[in-house]
């Protein structure tokens, strides 16, 4: 791991790290679903190319933070959000943007596979690209190929790529849909627990993937399990009751964190 | 409080630590006391014993091997237990100075002391004055102690270079003594290094309160 300190920013005060680029940047963010105040002012730097785990006991708005990433929060009926929310320096929420655009520069991976159950591998995959537009067969092989192999499944489907989706096993279906996500050139993926429905092998390959993708793109993960969290990620946030408590490089926030409460959440003395 | 067994856990590996730490000590202490008294008897009961605290040592790193695996442990806790791996391979050595000196004892026990027996037990009256402290230290989570306790092996080594120097002397009078001179040098460099076993086990005491890993009394 590169990057070994903790500073705060010099102008938001926001939590960040020496030496990487910012690829989103959270400003006093808040999120409610009608009265219940799920986010109460996260400040944060997510950096670049690198994987960050939000962890936290359920309910504490790490998932709602990650659906205010991509502006999916604002799906849910009665769900409001506040403050800033900049990917790559532009602030999504600003008037005039297209949250479909803002989805496609920051993908989602979520709990369970959703592979479309009506689409074989190859569409699966070759959906977001076509909705935006591309018809090209050979550049829409192309994409689909480099999606596949990069989110690790390409040699398990070549030979069946118009079989269904759902015919794959768990594992390889989250695989698809990261693939899914990939395909249209994401700046960022949101993973929100990819892992959790799937068993301890397909588990690690879901995380060697989150590594691996990390040298192109940045990942953001939500995760219960705390030593996947140790395991796949640079950077470590714990969320509580909707704040921020601690934030920073993964080793040091599990070996030494700094926050009593931390140290209570991730040595299981309470949540 | 949740995890209550893993808690248990724990407070009794710390406890098994202090029973190990006890044992070394007292076979150091029980090996000085052999050279005193000339007793062989009692320094192989010392050798054959240190098989006893391996045996113990083991012990605690099973414990620890079980407790990593099972309850992925973090934070303090996982410092705790990375940290006992650490304190007992020291303690594991200390019961082997404590040998290293009995096998001394042994050698010495058919010939006159070249010097009356001064500074090595004094440097053996620190020495277990500093393990009490250190491992009170570890039961109590007190890292000051564990400092204060570390900064005391400056007086150790201060007796060693003393009891060097005055053997020094004697064997250059008299080269006669040399190989007895050299058994003495051999027991204060035993104690020594015992005490540089108690500085480590300060360090990890430090570590497992603070999370800081630095050396103690460089």
């Amino acid at each position: 791991m590169p990057k070994q300190l903790e500073v705060r920013d010099v102008e938001t005060h926001a939590p960040t790290l020496v030496g990487a680029n910012t690829a989103v940047q959270t400003d006093d963010l808040h999120a409610w679903f009608d009265q219940l105040h799920a986010l109460r002012g996260i400040t944060l730097n997510v950096p670049e190319r690198q994987v960050t785990a939000i962890i936290g006991p359920s309910g504490c708005g790490k998932s709602t933070f990650l659906r205010c990433l991509n502006r999916m929060h604002e799906l849910v009926p009665s769900a409001r959000v506040s403050g800033t929310v900049r990917v790559h320096d532009q602030d999504i929420y600003a008037p005039g943007i297209d949250p479909v655009l803002v989805r496609r520069r920051v993908g989602m991976v979520f709990q369970k596979p959703n592979p479309f159950p009506t689409m074989n591998i190859y569409d699966n995959v070759a959906a977001g690209v076509r909705l935006a537009g591309e018809r090209d067969r050979r550049r829409l092989d192309d994409v689909v190929e480099r999606s596949l192999r990069a989110a690790a499944l390409w040699e398990e489907v070549k030979d069946r790529l118009r079989k269904p989706g759902t015919s794959l096993s768990g594992g390889q279906q989250q695989r698809l849909c990261i693939a899914r996500a990939l395909a249209v050139s994401p700046e960022v993926l949101l993973m929100d627990e990819p892992a959790s429905a799937l068993d301890p092998a397909a588990t690690l390959r879901i995380e060697e993937l989150a590594r691996d993708l990390a040298k192109e793109i940045t990942i953001v993960i939500v995760t219960h399990n705390m030593q996947q969290a140790a395991r796949v990620s640079d950077v470590t946030g714990f969320f509580l009751g909707g704040q921020l408590v601690e934030f920073g490089p993964t080793n040091g926030l599990f070996t030494r964190p700094t926050d009593k409460r931390t140290e209570d959440y991730i040595t299981g003395r309470f949540g | 409080m949740t995890r209550a067994a893993f808690a248990r856990d724990l407070q009794q590996l710390k406890e098994g630590v202090v029973r190990m730490g006890e044992r070394a000590g007292e076979a150091i202490h029980g090996a000085v006391e052999a050279l005193r008294a000339r007793d062989v008897a009692a320094a192989e009961r010392i050798i054959a014993e240190d098989d006893a605290i391996d045996a113990l040592h083991m012990d605690l790193e099973q414990r620890c091997m079980r407790l990593l695996a099972t309850q992925q442990p973090m934070a303090g806790d996982l410092r705790t237990i990375a940290s006992v791996f650490a304190i007992t391979i020291d303690l594991e050595r200390m019961a082997d100075h404590a040998e290293g000196i009995s096998r001394a004892v042994k050698r010495l026990a058919a010939e006159p002391l070249v010097k009356p027996l001064v500074d090595i037990p004094e440097m053996d009256e620190i020495l277990q004055g500093m393990l009490r402290d250190a491992l009170m230290a570890l039961q109590m989570e007190n890292a000051d102690l564990a400092r204060q306790t570390a900064a005391q092996d400056d007086a150790i080594d201060r007796l060693r270079n003393r009891v060097l120097h005055d053997l020094l002397e004697i064997m250059i009078h008299d080269p006669q003594t040399v190989p007895r001179a050299l058994e003495l040098l051999i027991v204060a460099r035993h104690l020594e290094r015992a005490a540089d076993h108690v500085t480590n086990i300060c360090e990890r005491i430090v570590y497992i309160v603070t999370g800081e890993l630095r050396e103690l009394n460089v």
